[in-house]
């Protein structure tokens, strides 16, 4: 019996090889339907946005055809002058690069020093406090941003880009996501051989911590930037005049005006997307590694 | 005296962050719960007390208890929407790592999750547009009657389901792809040996072993479904100008208890309830992955 199975081994029959020919076979064809499925779903997935921009460079004519055009037929920009000509949306598109801009350096910043301060400082005091600011993220911005307005009323700041950042200053995700990269990937050994070089604390966080955090606050920049670029409720209430709406906010009430028509509020929105859409494609590495370490709480 | 030194430091680099969040954070959440508690017009300089009568008017008011039965069905309708096609699509570009498209697929996938809320619900409404969308072109071709659809009650939370789904798939499948990365390989190797077919090790092997992922997908999902607010302002408010307001969500009959009938109190115990849904969510979440522990 195992003389048999080892010869077979060796010397395998045709009946053998034509079955491993059928199996490689009906393999690929798995694989290919896996494929042509995926596509389908990916094209699926991109459609919405693809017709919008398409929609963004139609006539009104065009926009009516069936089955709607990818590729609009006679391309015009009419759409895009008539959006900047109307409303203020380099404005609003400014308002929002200002705010996100100005909202990931302070949770960056704020999570860098939180972050390393909770993993590497082992006192009774931080341990709570490290508890109270984990608690927190949970609770949905939603739930406390009525009393956070009327803070950014009593200082003053509402309708301005101050008064937008107030509600995106601190991330407890991110103080919890730097605390772990600052746990696996800094040893005690090395912070310890610079104090003893004589090193201060600061000195320390500037010029040894951070150079090591790079990758993961590189990640949290992404992750926080597209958090600010897209918020809606909080600039919904925080900034009600024209020239301080956010972006989101301003395509929204745009869309509810009387004489807006359907390739007006494409144009307006390709303005937005497009620029988003590419900044992800380039800092997509950067986001995948954020989002997924976003599952890795438990 | 070292240690001390590095107490110093500690505390003092912690203070600012620590300040700004107790500002930012702290003091609002607990405002809320405080707010929730009193009768505030904005206007008027004296609040008082009411204890738990916010919360007993929120019982019988119908356009709150509206709110809450759409905001709970689209939060349950994107979960079981999402979650079953995340998983499969998730492993089937996990079969096919190794191809060149994987990267397309997952970038394709994602980036609905990523573009901003507006422009992507534009689209949306541009494709269920009555008139002049092609959703009932479509649907006019194959001979069924066109639909209402931003203006039925009934199909205007379905296609705020559909909106949701869509940007909600990109990140389950981003997380289930990292689950499955994390599996083991020995243990698809060894039911292959047993003559088990990708299917069946889809079913019986990964399906059980992603629980702890799927339990917090559907969590964070269902958390953010009952926050959903933009999709069904931009939705639901007519492109003629009058806002259909068809849908009205918790976020929404929150501001507007707030802002426009100026009841801020009142919004906040509708802030406090919106609260406790997502604890309780977030607990059996926890309390299942521990049964999991013991077993």
């Amino acid at each position: 019996m195992t003389a048999e199975l080892a010869m077979s081994q060796i010397e395998p029959t045709a009946e053998e090889l034509a079955e491993g020919r059928r199996l490689r076979r009906r393999k690929r064809l798995t694989n290919l339907a896996i494929d042509v499925f995926l596509i389908a779903v990916s094209l699926l997935m991109l459609l919405p946005l693809v017709f919008l921009v398409a929609n963004a460079f139609k006539t009104p004519a065009e926009m009516l055809s069936w089955p709607p055009t990818i590729i609009p037929r006679d391309p015009t920009i009419a759409n895009f002058s008539a959006v900047l000509g109307e409303t203020p949306l380099l404005r609003w598109i400014g308002n929002s690069i200002a705010f996100a801009v100005m909202s990931t350096v302070a949770i960056v910043a704020t999570s860098a020093i939180a972050g390393y301060i909770f993993g590497k400082f082992r006192f009774g005091a931080l341990n709570v406090l490290f508890a109270l600011f984990l608690a927190t993220a949970i609770v949905p911005f939603e739930v406390y941003m009525i009393p956070l307005y009327f803070e950014a009323k009593s200082l003053g700041i509402l309708n301005s880009v101050w008064g937008l950042l107030l509600g995106y200053l601190v991330m407890s995700f991110g103080i919890f996501l730097i605390r772990q990269n600052v746990i696996h990937t800094i040893p005690d050994e090395l912070l310890e051989a610079a104090r003893i070089d004589g090193a201060g604390e600061f000195w320390i966080f500037l010029h040894i911590v951070l150079p090591l955090l790079r990758g993961a606050l590189g990640a949290l920049a992404v992750l926080a930037f597209f958090q600010a670029w897209t918020a809606f409720a909080w600039p919904m209430i925080v900034a009600t005049t024209r020239t301080s709406y956010s972006i989101e906010v301003g395509l929204a009430l745009f869309q509810t005006g009387f004489t807006v028509d359907l390739g007006r509020l494409s144009a307006a929105s390709a303005v937005v997307l497009i620029p988003s859409i590419l900044l992800f494609v380039v800092l997509r590495r950067n986001f995948v590694q954020g989002v997924a370490s976003t599952g890795l709480k438990e | 005296m070292l240690k001390r030194k590095r107490f110093i430091f500690a505390i003092l680099a912690i203070l600012p962050t620590l300040a700004v969040f107790a500002y930012v954070r702290l003091y609002p959440i607990a405002d809320t719960l405080r707010l929730s508690l009193f009768k505030w017009d904005i206007l008027s300089k004296n609040k008082p007390f009411v204890g738990l009568a916010n919360f007993r008017e929120l019982m019988g008011d119908h356009l709150f208890l509206d709110a809450l039965v759409n905001t709970t069905i689209i939060a349950f309708g994107v979960l079981f929407l999402t979650i079953p096609m995340a998983l499969v699509i998730a492993a089937l570009i996990f079969h096919r790592t190794r191809s060149q498209m994987s990267g397309f697929y997952e970038t394709a996938v994602f980036i609905p999750h990523v573009v901003s809320l507006v422009p992507a619900a534009m689209a949306w409404k541009w494709i269920f547009d009555a008139r002049l969308g092609p959703l009932n072109a479509l649907l006019t071709f194959f001979g069924i009657p066109a639909q209402n659809w931003l203006f039925d009650p009934v199909l205007s939370v379905v296609c705020i389901i559909i909106l949701c789904s869509w940007q909600a798939l990109g990140y389950a499948v981003l997380i289930y792809l990292v689950g499955f990365k994390n599996l083991p390989v020995s243990l698809y190797e060894a039911a292959k040996l047993d003559g088990a077919s990708g299917p069946q090790s889809f079913w019986h092997l990964s399906i059980p072993m992603l629980k702890p992922i799927t339990l917090y997908v559907s969590v964070v999902t269902l958390v953010s479904g009952f926050n959903v607010y933009a999709q069904a302002f931009v939705l639901a408010s007519d492109a003629q100008g009058a806002p259909g307001r068809q849908v009205r969500v918790l976020v929404l009959d929150m501001l507007e208890n707030s802002f426009r009938n100026y009841r801020v109190g009142y919004a906040a115990s509708e802030a406090v309830v919106l609260l406790v849904i997502v604890l309780v969510l977030t607990l059996i979440q926890f309390s299942m992955l521990r049964e999991r522990g013991k077993a």
